[in-house]
Order: structure tokens, then C-alpha cells, then sequence
């Protein structure tokens, strides 16, 4: 019984990719706008990002307040490295994760072990520092009007300069993410996440080692955020230091809880949700009000952000999920259910050995 | 090196020192009796500077301004504290810093609203001179803002030492459970120490105002700022926060005088990570094991 459903369950998950890829390959087709498309390139951009925190978020237990310096170590590692010493973005691009993930296991070696909440108060310290040190070395990064002339990525001879090419090598890379994360899930190392959710105390007991495990997440979310600010500064090819700040990781964190924290197609939701608000307000509220001016709309994601983590800590995803799991069990008593269970641990269903779709 | 220049950079640190200490007490109050970090205390900082600056500018009395201010945004800290933290008092620590830092946000735009993104003066507590102190000058206002601050410290001092309700804030913070069973209530305590730190940021952010004047967005620095105080002192200890505001603005000072002003901020985050990685009980902080 359990069997036949794990197998109908991976034929699902199989189903589901497949149509995720063809669903990436077609939209280009049918968008032809390059705003629209340029708007899906920079979700791809941006879920590479938040996949790497939900990693953090949902099965670490951790977050990081500095994820935009991750992303801007990226993106200035590739751009200065390309601009001023003539190398290839691909090299370019591993460099720059190289010395992000150096950055976040010098933060994380120490904080990690401590109690829960101290990686989030240095990778906040930390990304401030990274600000400003974009902002104050003129003659290195640009200063606060930035720097232009990026090249487009090349891999070999092939140049992506096209809307279009740039739109499947971004997915291209976005696949990788989701295809990476669901492997670092569905490992040794994601189940002893797992377990630690459930009691450090008991998971320490049978030999997992924590420490170990959450510094490696860290580092490999870390490491997401610099791959998508290399995509971003190879897209743009024009960077400044505003994307980077406090802000950004908050909007971050943001679409991590929005799309939901221990899943994988989560952050493809949230992030595409938080940007089609952030148009959508931008056309209403001036409508609305018409003497606002400045960013107002963010008062409606901090607002947001509250709502959903009071009520539905496992984001929205893991909300409707949770919902639709009770309201499954409710229409069918005889199934098998664990009334202990918090919402955050049915969504990643311990029996399964899986965490989403 | 001018002796005079070391000494003018002292005083500016102390005075930017009070600031961060009246800050980080709202810190460690409300972290010592409930557990949970704060975000939102900068914007009380930045609530209580613009309602005094916008009511001086409506005509009214200066201190009048001052105490309606605080006290209002003491209510609008305890209206926070009942709406959106007392239903996620049993979340994780990372998910209450999460949504203090979202409604930090949505502050943040409400007064963008409001207030627009245009600076508000108000005008210096008392005029003259300015005085020499060891052949640097200090303005009136910064001796104030050394003696405002210096009187809530010691206001509070006393309020933890000498009344009940100082006294229950104190066992709370020693043991949520024995305190309980002593007919204390964590949770009026919970409400009662936000207002508190509402106001105490609501004093820094109008003390501060008349020499930097007030934006919707001074709340985000002077907040982490008055944070990272608190770190230094170790999160726990009042004495501590006052100690850690005082070195945080001496250094501050010092940084952006010798080294270079554009990294002054920079200097006060790179005193947070060295405190978090080497020190993470902080200067007066007993060290202590990871709760499992």
C-alpha cells in the first residue's frame, strides 16, 4: 500500500516537472512583449535566490537578514571581475560563489552553534557591512552610481544577448537550483534536517551531527544567492548598490515566507507573486491616493509578511496544503493521521522521505 | 593628533551614546522578560521624533509636545504588542525577528505616508552658547541629550530596584514559570515592557532631533545601532546596554573622525560580527550553553 503510493506519488512529481519544463519552454513563444519577459527572466533571477533561503528557512530552522549581500557579492564578484581583469563570466561566475561561500562559512562557523536566532543578527551585520563597503569603494565598485559595461554571459562562443536566450539560460539555471535543492532534501543531510525539527535534543541523541549539516545549508544557500547575482549583473549589465541592502533581504525573506519555507516550487509562487503586487499596487494605489508618493507599497508587504507568519508559518503554499490535507482526512476518517502533528511537519511528510511537489 | 580634536570626538560619542543606550534598553527589556528581539524599536525612535516635531510645528508647547509624544507612542507600542505579538508569542524567536521586521516595514511606509519624505526640525531645548569643555565645544543640546539619558537610566534603575511592578518585570525575566506561580502574569508583563521601550525610543528619537532633525527613515539605523549596543552589553543586562551604547558611540566617533566617515556605520556592524563571533555572551554577559 505505502509502496503503490510512493510510486503514484513520484509518477506525480515526474508529471509535474515535465510540465514545469515544458510550460518554461513554451512561454516564450506565447510572450513576445520583452517587458513580460524581462519580468519572468527576473523571477528566475530572483527564485534561485529565495529557493537557496527556503533551504535555509524551512529545514535549517535559520534566517539569514543579509541574503541580499550574498546576492550582491555575486553580482559585483562577476561584474568586476569580468570588466577589470578580462575574464570569462563562467569562470568569473565560480569565482564569485567561491568567495561568497567563504564569506558565509566564516559568518556561519561561529554563529551556527549558538542559539537559533544568532545567524540571522550577523548575516544582518554582515550585509550592512557589504553596503556600505559597495557604497565607499569608489575607485574599486563605482560607488554609489555603480558601474557599467558588464558583458553578456558567454559560455564558449555562444553569446546570450537576446531577451530570449538570456530567459532559457536563466530557467535553464533555475532548474538546477530546484533539481540541486530537492537532492540536498531528499539526502542523508535533508532528513537530518528534518529531524532536528523535530527535537534537536533526540536527532544530537542518534548522531546527527547539526552543526555540521546546517553550516553545509548555509553555505549552499549562500552560494544560490551569488549564482543569481551573477545572472543579474550579466543581465542588466549595469549594477549599483540600491538592490543590494536591508531592504532586499527583507523582500527576500518575504518571498520566501509568501511562497512557503520547507518546499521547493514555493518560492517560483512567491516570488511571482510578491512581483505581480508590487505592479499591481504600483498601477492601483496612485489611483487610490493620489498624493503618495515613494515606495508606499510597503506597507502592504510589511503587513503581509506579519499576516503570514502569524497565521501560516508554513507559507502560503504550506497553508493550502495544510488545509487541503485536513480537509482530505476530514472527508475520509479511515486514513491514517497524526493529530500531533504541527502544520510545518505534514508538509514535508516523514513517511515519504519527500518534501513538495 | 590634537588632544582637542580626541576630546571633541569623545564628546560627540557620548552624546550619540545616549541616544544608543536609551535604544538598547528597549532592547534588553523586552528581550530579558519575554525572549524575543525587537525590531520595531527603531521606528518608535522615529514615531516619537516626528509626532513632537509635528506638533511643535502646530503651536504646541514644546514639553507638552514632548510627553504627549511619548505618551503616545508608549500606547502605540502597547497596541503592538497586543496585536501582532501577542498572537505569535509561541512561535520561534527567527519567526517573531521575522515579523517585527514586517511591521517594521509597514511602519515605515505608513510614515512615508504621512510624513513624506521631507526632514522635520525642532527647534534646541534651551538657546546659548555653546559650552568648552577641555577645549572642545559642545552644544546645549548634547548636554541635554547626556542628561535626559542619564535621568531614564537611573529613573529606571530605580523602577527595576524599588517598586512591585519592577520587581515582577525582574522575576520574569529570571523565570517565566516561577514568576507565574507567583501570581505574576508573563503576559501583562510582555505588554507592559513594550510600552516601556516604546517610550524610551520615543525620548531617544526627540532628544536626537533637534541636532539631525527627523525623517520617516531614521528609525532603521538608529534601531540596529541602539541593537548592536545591546549585543555589545550582552543583550541581558541593563547596565551592560548603557555600557555598550556608550563604547558603541565612542568608537562610532572615533571611527568616522581617524579612520573615515563613510564607514562610520560600517564600524558599529563590524562590532556586532566580532561580538557575535568572539564574544557572543557579550563584555558583561555570562557566558552560556545553547537551549536545546
Amino acid at each position: 500500500m505505502k509502496q503503490k503510493e510512493r510510486a503514484k506519488k513520484n509518477y506525480f512529481k515526474c508529471i509535474a516537472q515535465i510540465l514545469f519544463m515544458l510550460m518554461v519552454a513554451v512561454i516564450p513563444l506565447l510572450i513576445t512583449n520583452t517587458y513580460y519577459l524581462g519580468n519572468i527572466v527576473l523571477i528566475g533571477i530572483y527564485s534561485i535566490v529565495v529557493i537557496g533561503l527556503c533551504l535555509l528557512m524551512g529545514y535549517a530552522g535559520q534566517v539569514s537578514l543579509g541574503h541580499a549581500a550574498f546576492y550582491g557579492l555575486g553580482a559585483y564578484g562577476s561584474g568586476l571581475l569580468t570588466v577589470n581583469w578580462g575574464w570569462e563570466p563562467l569562470p568569473a561566475m565560480l569565482a564569485a560563489a567561491l568567495i561568497t561561500a567563504l564569506v558565509a562559512y566564516v559568518i556561519g562557523a561561529s554563529t551556527l552553534k549558538l542559539r537559533e536566532h544568532y545567524l540571522a543578527l550577523a548575516t544582518l551585520g554582515a550585509g550592512v557591512i557589504v553596503y556600505i563597503f559597495f557604497n565607499e569603494q569608489v575607485n574599486l565598485t563605482g560607488g554609489p552610481s555603480g558601474f557599467s559595461g558588464i558583458p553578456y554571459f558567454t559560455i564558449g562562443g555562444w553569446v546570450f544577448s537576446s531577451e530570449v536566450s538570456y530567459y532559457y539560460l536563466v530557467w535553464f539555471f533555475v532548474f538546477v537550483a530546484v533539481v540541486f535543492a530537492r537532492n540536498v532534501v531528499d539526502s542523508r543531510i535533508g532528513r537530518a534536517l528534518r529531524a532536528l525539527h523535530g527535537s534537536e535534543l533526540a536527532a544530537a541523541c542518534m548522531g546527527v551531527p547539526a552543526y555540521k549539516y546546517k553550516i553545509q545549508v548555509f553555505v549552499v544557500s549562500a552560494v544560490y544567492g551569488s549564482v543569481a547575482g551573477s545572472l543579474y549583473a550579466h543581465y542588466v549589465t549595469f549594477i549599483s548598490p540600491s538592490p543590494f541592502g536591508f531592504q532586499a533581504s527583507v523582500e527576500f525573506v518575504l518571498m520566501a515566507a509568501i511562497g512557503g519555507l520547507a518546499s521547493i516550487w514555493g518560492p517560483l509562487f512567491g516570488v511571482a507573486a510578491v512581483l505581480m503586487l508590487t505592479e499591481l499596487l504600483r498601477a492601483v494605489v496612485p489611483i487610490l491616493l493620489p498624493t503618495a508618493g515613494g515606495e508606499f507599497e510597503i506597507i502592504f508587504f510589511g503587513l503581509i509578511l506579519v499576516a503570514v507568519m502569524i497565521f501560516m508559518p508554513g507559507g502560503l503554499t504550506g497553508g493550502v496544503k495544510d488545509w487541503w490535507v485536513r480537509r482530505s482526512h476530514a472527508a475520509s476518517p479511515g486514513t491514517v493521521t497524526d493529530p500531533d502533528k504541527a502544520p510545518e511537519d505534514i508538509l514535508p511528510s516523514a513517511g515519504s522521505g519527500r518534501l513538495s511537489k | 593628533m590634537h588632544i582637542n580634536e580626541l576630546m571633541q570626538f569623545l564628546l560627540t560619542g557620548l552624546t550619540l551614546g545616549g541616544i544608543y543606550a536609551l535604544i538598547a534598553l528597549g532592547f534588553v527589556t523586552i528581550y530579558t522578560v519575554t525572549g524575543h528581539i525587537n525590531f520595531t524599536q527603531g521606528e518608535f525612535v522615529m514615531l516619537g521624533a516626528l509626532i513632537t516635531a509635528s506638533m511643535v510645528k502646530g503651536g504646541t508647547g514644546l514639553w507638552a509636545a514632548i510627553i504627549a509624544s511619548i505618551l503616545l507612542v508608549g500606547l502605540f507600542g502597547a497596541l503592538f504588542e497586543r496585536a501582532v505579538i501577542y498572537p505569535a508569542r509561541n512561535s520561534p524567536v527567527v519567526t517573531v525577528i521575522i515579523i517585527t521586521i514586517g511591521f517594521s516595514v509597514a511602519v515605515r511606509g505608513v510614515a512615508l505616508l504621512i510624513w513624506g519624505t521631507q526632514s522635520y526640525p525642532l527647534p534646541s531645548f534651551s538657546s546659548g552658547e555653546p559650552l568648552y569643555v577641555l577645549g572642545a565645544t559642545m552644544n546645549k543640546q548634547s548636554v541635554w541629550v547626556l542628561c535626559l539619558s542619564l535621568l531614564a537610566v537611573s529613573l529606571l534603575f530605580a523602577f527595576f530596584e524599588r517598586t512591585v511592578m519592577g520587581k515582577a518585570l525582574k522575576a520574569c525575566a529570571i523565570n517565566r514559570v516561577a514568576a507565574r506561580l507567583m501570581g505574576i502574569s508573563p503576559q501583562r508583563m510582555s505588554l507592559f515592557c513594550f510600552t516601556l521601550s516604546a517610550m524610551l525610543g520615543a525620548l531617544a528619537g526627540i532628544v536626537i532631533t533637534p541636532t539631525t532633525t527627523a525623517t520617516y527613515d531614521m528609525g532603521l539605523m538608529l534601531g540596529l545601532k541602539g541593537f548592536v549596543a545591546a549585543v555589545l552589553g550582552g543583550l541581558t543586562s541593563t547596565t551592560g546596554a548603557v555600557l555598550g551604547g556608550f563604547l558603541l558611540g565612542i568608537l562610532e566617533a572615533m571611527g568616522a573622525g581617524l579612520i573615515s566617515s563613510g564607514y562610520k556605520d560600517a564600524i558599529s556592524f563590524l562590532i556586532l560580527l566580532l561580538v557575535l563571533l568572539k564574544r557572543p555572551e557579550g563584555l558583561l554577559g555570562k557566558p552560556d550553553g545553547k537551549r536545546v
